[in-house]
């Protein structure tokens, strides 16, 4: 259907632009004219056109080539026909370089210029229906923003949907990165406290002392520089929900206080004697196995078996591949609009480096990753070069580089970073590796503060 | 009484003048009637040894008989728009005027042989496309239709003298419209 595109000509000669205007309008287009680059980009700001028909040379301080910029400024997709009486390969050159979709010398032969409409206009359908299509799709196979057609995956989404509207405690494993925080999120949308706060926590970024505090709120004077009386996670989620993330990493003492809260729903603000009661449903994740920690002594059994009403296990992405390339074009979408960019498409070569990669760091790396190939792409579309990065990264054991004046801990950190990132986060795999025990390595983890 | 009027200068070929006039009356269902046109040279362009499609129907609208209920100008001149090379003819779209040019439909304009058939076959299709034009058609999907585009001398005989189905039945729905409207005035 021709009717739905809409054309610009613009051109300062009224004739010539009256004359082409008539011209498309007897090819069934609706067509504007503007006498003037400054006409076409307040008529630009009104409407988004299909095409626009620019004349290269026009006075009054925007000629074709700024007109241009100006519009797709403000509508990147656009398509854009530099026309030009004068033609010089310089200015043809420019023209492109700019993003001219086409450049047209006149007077251009009716055939020329009715196929290159028809071309553009072919694009633009197909470009309309496959954004249709892929929204279609990604209806289909996401729940509140978790994207996947793994069958597993759909499980576990399932799953999420059913337990939406209960308030059991929902423990949820998977590696790093494989998005627990999103699934949590879904269930907390889906579920009849949408409209009450998410809070989230990560247990594994805060010193024992602070995450207590961070939790359970305090009282004023409960500690040097509690100047004021400050509400606790907890508090916050009230009627919500509290995610509380890495739960595996949490002390012992904070797995009492939290095991009481779960058995009691109340708890003491740091410093204070007044029993603060919630509503709130608890949802904790971790990336390590909380039965093997039970087992090694290192985390509470009651306190597991509390958590554990409701287990999601989310695979890694390495056993879901059939999901990158949906998640890819959902990220590459999402992050070409956040960081401006006009990169639109993935090419057959880049998806397949995409589903060969082994993806240590899951859901969180592959967004990673289309961020840095969007932000170094200089096409329109990301290229296996694009992602050359990856096949470097997934390419035997990797060398380690030590900078001269590294203090043996620094050294320590990187190594065991390192080892954590090709075991796949995996902690007893990691100790092997390293030649010491999990809870050595457990303490070194914490040490050093690494993320995991 | 409103007519159909096939206008044209006295240097145009009389033979397909007579066969447009016939064709316009029997699609249109109005009676036409012929109009002498002076010729068109105040719309030549020295540097392109062409004629501008647009001051000549400028000129058409100025003397467009009362009556008129279209005008169709037939010329031999070879008509452009400044961005084209060429046109076949030019249309207000929805309007009164129109003209087509004979200059690029004979055989001998591509180096060929005269063939009168096939030159009077491709005026009244270009006489179908710039009339339909005037009562509203814009150019039909259907290659076969005189209302397709066409903008080289295969695709204009690829396409038969006479409306698609489609485009047919808008000019029907058009012209009870047209006769409800004037029973009511």
């Amino acid at each position: 259907m021709k009717t739905h595109w809409q054309i610009l000509v613009v051109d300062d000669e009224e004739v010539m632009c009256e004359s082409l205007a008539a011209w498309l309008r007897e090819d069934g287009y609706q067509v504007d004219t503007a006498a003037s680059g400054r006409e076409a980009v307040e008529k630009a700001r009104e409407r988004d056109y299909a095409i626009y028909f620019v004349d290269l040379k026009m006075p009054g301080g925007m000629d074709g080539i700024e007109t241009m910029m100006q519009v797709r400024r403000l509508h990147p997709d656009a398509s854009i026909i530099i026309i030009t009486a004068y033609a010089t390969v310089d200015t043809a050159i420019t023209a492109m370089k700019e993003g001219a979709q086409e450049y047209i010398v006149k007077p251009c032969n009716p055939e020329e210029i009715s196929l290159l409409v028809n071309r553009i206009i072919k694009v633009k359908n197909l470009q309309r229906e496959n954004t249709i299509l892929r929204k279609k799709l990604s209806r289909q196979y996401s729940f509140h923003d978790v994207i996947s057609k793994n069958s597993k995956m759909r499980d576990v989404l399932r799953l999420a949907q059913e337990i939406s509207g209960l308030r059991s405690t929902v423990l949820i494993q998977g590696e790093s990165g494989t998005g627990k925080e999103m699934v949590a999120r879904a269930i907390h949308q889906a579920g009849d406290r949408a409209a009450k706060p998410f809070v989230a926590v990560s247990c594994a970024a805060l010193a024992e002392t602070l995450l207590e505090s961070e939790l359970f709120g305090h009282e004023k004077g409960a500690f040097t520089g509690a100047s004021q009386q400050k509400p606790g996670k907890f508090e916050m989620a009230d009627g919500g929900t509290i995610f509380l993330d890495e739960i595996g990493d949490i002390s012992s003492k904070l797995q009492v206080d939290l095991l009481r809260v779960l058995q009691e729903r109340c708890f003491y603000r740091v410093g204070g004697s007044e029993e603060v009661r919630i509503d709130c449903r608890v949802i904790a994740a971790t990336h390590v196995n909380l039965q093997e920690a039970v087992a090694a002594g290192t985390f509470r059994d009651d306190l597991f078996y509390r958590l554990n009403v409701i287990q999601i296990r989310i695979p890694p992405l390495r056993d879901r591949r059939e999901d990158i390339p949906l998640l890819a074009r959902h990220f590459l979408e999402r992050l070409s609009h956040e960081l401006g960019k006009e990169v639109g498409d993935l090419s057959e070569g880049a998806l397949q480096v995409l589903i060969d990669y082994n993806w240590p760091g899951n859901v969180r790396e592959l967004e990673n990753a289309l961020e840095r190939a969007i932000v170094t792409c200089r096409g329109r579309e990301l290229t296996e070069e694009n992602f050359s990065f990856l096949v470097e990264n997934s390419r035997g054991p990797r060398r380690l580089e030590i900078p001269a004046g590294m203090s043996l801990a620094e050294m320590e950190k990187l190594l065991i970073v390192e080892t954590l990132q090709r075991a796949n986060g995996n902690i007893k795999e990691s100790a092997a590796i390293l030649g010491i025990d999990r809870s050595t390595l457990y303490e070194k983890i914490k040490k050093y503060e690494i993320p995991r | 009484m409103k007519y159909f009027y096939v206008g044209a200068a006295p240097d145009v070929d009389g033979q397909v003048l007579t066969a447009v006039r016939e064709r316009m009356a029997r699609e249109f269902r109005v009676p036409v009637r012929e109009l002498e046109l002076p010729r068109i040279e105040f719309a030549l362009d020295p540097g392109r040894r062409q004629y501008g499609s647009i001051p000549v129907l400028e000129m058409l609208a100025r003397v467009c008989p009362a009556d008129g209920l279209k005008l169709l100008a037939v010329t031999e001149g070879d008509l452009f728009i400044p961005v084209l090379t060429f046109v076949y003819g030019h249309a207000q779209l929805g309007g009164q005027v129109a003209v087509m040019s004979l200059a690029r439909l004979r055989q001998e304009f591509y180096g060929l042989p005269p063939d009168r058939e096939t030159f009077i076959e491709r005026a009244l299709k270009e006489a179908l496309h710039e009339a339909g034009h005037t009562f509203g058609l814009v150019h039909c999907a259907d290659r076969s239709c005189a209302m397709t585009l066409g903008t080289n001398i295969r695709q204009v005989d690829a396409k038969r003298a006479a409306f698609c189905a489609s485009c047919a039945a808008y000019l029907q729905r058009r012209n009870r419209e047209g006769a409800l409207r004037l029973r009511e005035s």
